[in-house]
């Protein structure tokens, strides 16, 4: 099943026009598909394990340090609720009810800690019974706010920041008293919010980071960088999950993209938030994340140009193979078919010369017989008729050699040859033909030709084959052009082209074929067969190339010597068909 | 020499053949005798005398070029002619290489023949 599939996809079945279209097209969408899916899929989990890594390296120091900042405050909170619930406890009701004294106890403990304004005592009902500090508040009524009642349900209260009378950010600090006669009292403390905005310079943040102490409710505790003063309202919901810090990473009012951490207090309804915006945060993470994308499209491209150039050798090796072979198959047939005719024409030829044999006797004898006796009737005649049948006899002789003589290995007789000599020679031989036709023979005859190790007499019927036909094919007046030249790489090239009749190309295809006659009755269809096969014995190669009407070109291509196993072959040949 | 005192010996497996040939040698004068193969040729080579022998090449059993050896062996004189069927001239060159007079394709021309017989004759010393 597998195995079907492949041969789907690939087309392995199928020999259309443009096979080797589709099975290029294949190979490259499945290289593409194998390699590009694995190394999107790294590269996306990459980028996502990454990005969760580096963004927890990137929180964890703002964590930490949003943690210390948050204990700084809740340290020093603690530290002003714990004085005020010390001078409640060493001090009685009486005693601080007396203006005097709580003034005294003002300016000591002005001297000593940082930012107390005033102080004040609440008695039950929620009067103010005494105060020290700047303004003069004796007698208010404080029972109606939130700061008492509060104070009075959790036993001390911590207020959000508010503007004081003149317009300076304070907060307040109630701490309840309960006597052992039941008594009930509060102090209230007044404290500047300076050391807020101390400690959050002191927190030393990087550049562009924003870091502020926020309400419940979301104002603004302290003056933020970006996102306005004290008492304004912050515009981000931020999580509130209790005693836990948090991070947000997402989009603020402004639409920059934004990383923030907060961290709620545990002993005042406060939140420290941090804010940084991603472009610093994620500096290093941006960075990797751009060498990333160029890394995968610079492996992507050279895998394109790859798979793309090795497909294209591939196809070609696999073509030009595929072509390799078809000649070959192409020259074998022929072989074997020029091989299995010279056997049959062998065997048949010996078969048929016996018989020949006992007719040409037998005919003989009457001839021979008639001639000896006295005259009778129709003697004449049997005359006539004996003579008839032996030509005939001879007529098959001449047929019958003629077939063995195609089948017949020569002993070939490998000397140095000068091409150009032979041609001379059969020219000769030729002459009355070129006479009677009045032919125009041009000769183009190399003058630095290199002697080849060949066979004369075989290069002799070469010529006399491809000449007579060239002859036969142009008229009274043609010409024919016998060209001679060196090759390259040894050996030599002969060329011999007419301006007669052409072949069209249906017989151009069978031109070589033993027995492949245009002559009809007049040729025997062996002369090019014969000289293909004596070229391919001498290891050489010829081809022809024609147009109808124009001419016809026959190339011999000649080694300067035949190749050993050929020789080789013929003698083994030679041997076993001996008998 | 005059062909009546001219014997022939004929040895071929093809006795249509052999028998019209010798026929037609004997219109012409000749002496002629015929074997169908080799050994029985060599014995009558061996019990007669002939002056010119004339054996095909294809015989089965002792074929053409084998009887030529052995009559080589034996009688040194005898001129012997070798017939062919086969168009290969190799098997002839063979035989002209042991030791034989001529060799002919078949069908054969008689008056070729005859000529080589003549020749045979003529070349041969008496002993």
């Amino acid at each position: 099943m597998f195995k079907k599939l492949v041969d789907t996809v690939f087309f392995l079945n199928k020999t259309g026009q443009d096979h080797y279209g589709t099975l290029r097209r294949n190979i490259i969408l499945i290289m593409l598909l194998i390699t590009i899916v694995p190394l999107a899929t790294m590269v996306i989990v990459n980028y996502f394990q990454y990005r969760s890594h580096l963004r927890n390296q990137i929180i964890t120091p703002l964590y930490a340090m949003a943690e210390k900042t948050r204990h700084s405050f809740e340290l020093f909170l603690d530290q002003r609720v714990a004085i005020v619930r010390f001078i409640s406890t060493t001090y009685d009701f009486k005693h601080l009810s007396d203006e005097q004294n709580i003034k005294r106890i003002l300016v000591s403990i002005k001297k000593e800690w940082s930012g107390f304004v005033d102080i004040g005592l609440i008695n039950t009902q929620g009067q103010l019974i005494s105060y020290a500090g700047p303004y003069s508040l004796l007698g208010k009524n404080y029972s109606e706010q939130i700061s008492f009642q509060e104070t009075q349900i959790k036993g001390q209260y911590i207020s959000n920041v508010f503007l004081g009378f003149r317009k300076y950010p304070h907060i307040v600090i109630a701490v309840q008293h309960l006597t052992e006669d039941g008594q009930v009292w509060m102090l209230r403390v007044t404290i500047d919010t300076d050391f807020f905005d101390n400690l959050i310079a002191s927190m030393g943040l990087p550049r562009e980071t924003d870091a502020f102490l926020i309400s419940k409710d979301g104002v603004l505790q302290t003056n933020s960088i970006y996102y306005g003063n004290t008492l304004e309202q912050f515009p981000i919901q931020v999580p509130i999950v209790n005693f836990r810090s948090n991070s947000f990473i997402g989009t603020d009012n402004q639409n920059r993209d934004i990383l923030l951490v907060s961290s709620p207090f545990s002993i005042a309804g406060y939140t420290l938030v941090i804010v940084q915006p991603q472009s610093v945060a994620l500096k290093s993470w941006y960075a990797l994340k751009t060498e990333m994308i160029v890394i995968f499209f610079i492996s992507f491209a050279i895998i394109i140009f790859a798979i793309w150039k090795m497909t294209q050798i591939l196809i070609d090796r696999i073509k030009s193979s595929d072509q390799k072979r078809e000649n070959i198959l192409t020259e074998l047939q022929h072989a074997q078919k020029l091989s299995s005719i010279g056997r049959l024409s062998a065997g048949v030829a010996h078969e048929i010369n016996n018989p020949l044999a006992i007719i040409n006797e037998k005919t003989g004898l009457m001839s021979d017989l008639i001639e000896l006796s006295t005259d009778f009737k129709h003697k004449e005649k049997f005359i006539e008729l004996t003579a008839a049948i032996l030509n005939s006899v001879e007529r098959c002789r001449k047929i019958t050699h003629r077939l063995l003589g195609f089948s017949k290995r020569i002993n070939i007789k490998i000397e140095p040859i000068n091409i150009n000599l032979i041609i001379n020679e059969v020219l000769d031989f030729l002459g009355k033909d070129i006479l009677y036709k009045r032919i125009d023979i041009k000769l183009l005859l190399s003058e630095s030709i290199i002697l080849i190790q060949s066979d004369q007499g075989l290069i002799q019927q070469i010529l006399v084959n491809l000449l007579s036909n060239a002859f036969a094919a142009v008229n009274d007046l043609g010409e024919v052009e016998i060209e001679t030249q060196n090759m390259k790489d040894g050996g030599i090239r002969l060329k011999i082209s007419d301006n007669g009749h052409g072949i069209p190309d249906n017989v151009i295809k069978n031109i070589f074929d033993p027995f492949f006659t245009t002559k009809k009755e007049k040729g025997t269809g062996l002369g090019l067969s014969i000289t293909y096969g004596i070229v391919k014995k001498l290891g050489g190669q010829i081809s022809v190339s024609s147009e109808v009407g124009k001419g016809t070109v026959f190339t011999i291509e000649l080694p300067d010597k035949p190749n050993e196993l050929e020789v080789m072959n013929e003698q083994s040949e030679y041997k076993d068909s001996a008998d | 020499m005059s062909n009546q005192n001219i014997k022939i010996l004929l040895i071929d497996d093809e006795l249509e053949f052999i028998s019209t040939l010798s026929e037609r040698l004997e219109l012409r004068g000749y002496t002629s005798k015929i074997a169908q193969d080799g050994e029985t040729g060599i014995t009558m080579i061996e019990n007669e005398t002939f002056d010119v022998a004339i054996i095909d090449l294809m015989m089965p059993g002792l074929n053409g070029l084998d009887t030529l050896r052995h009559i080589k062996n034996t009688n040194n004189a005898l001129p012997v002619i070798l017939l062919t069927g086969h168009g290969s001239t190799k098997d002839g060159m063979e035989g002209m290489r042991i030791g034989a007079f001529d060799f002919l394709m078949k069908p054969l021309d008689i008056n070729e023949l005859l000529k080589k017989i003549k020749l045979a004759v003529d070349q041969t010393p008496k002993g």
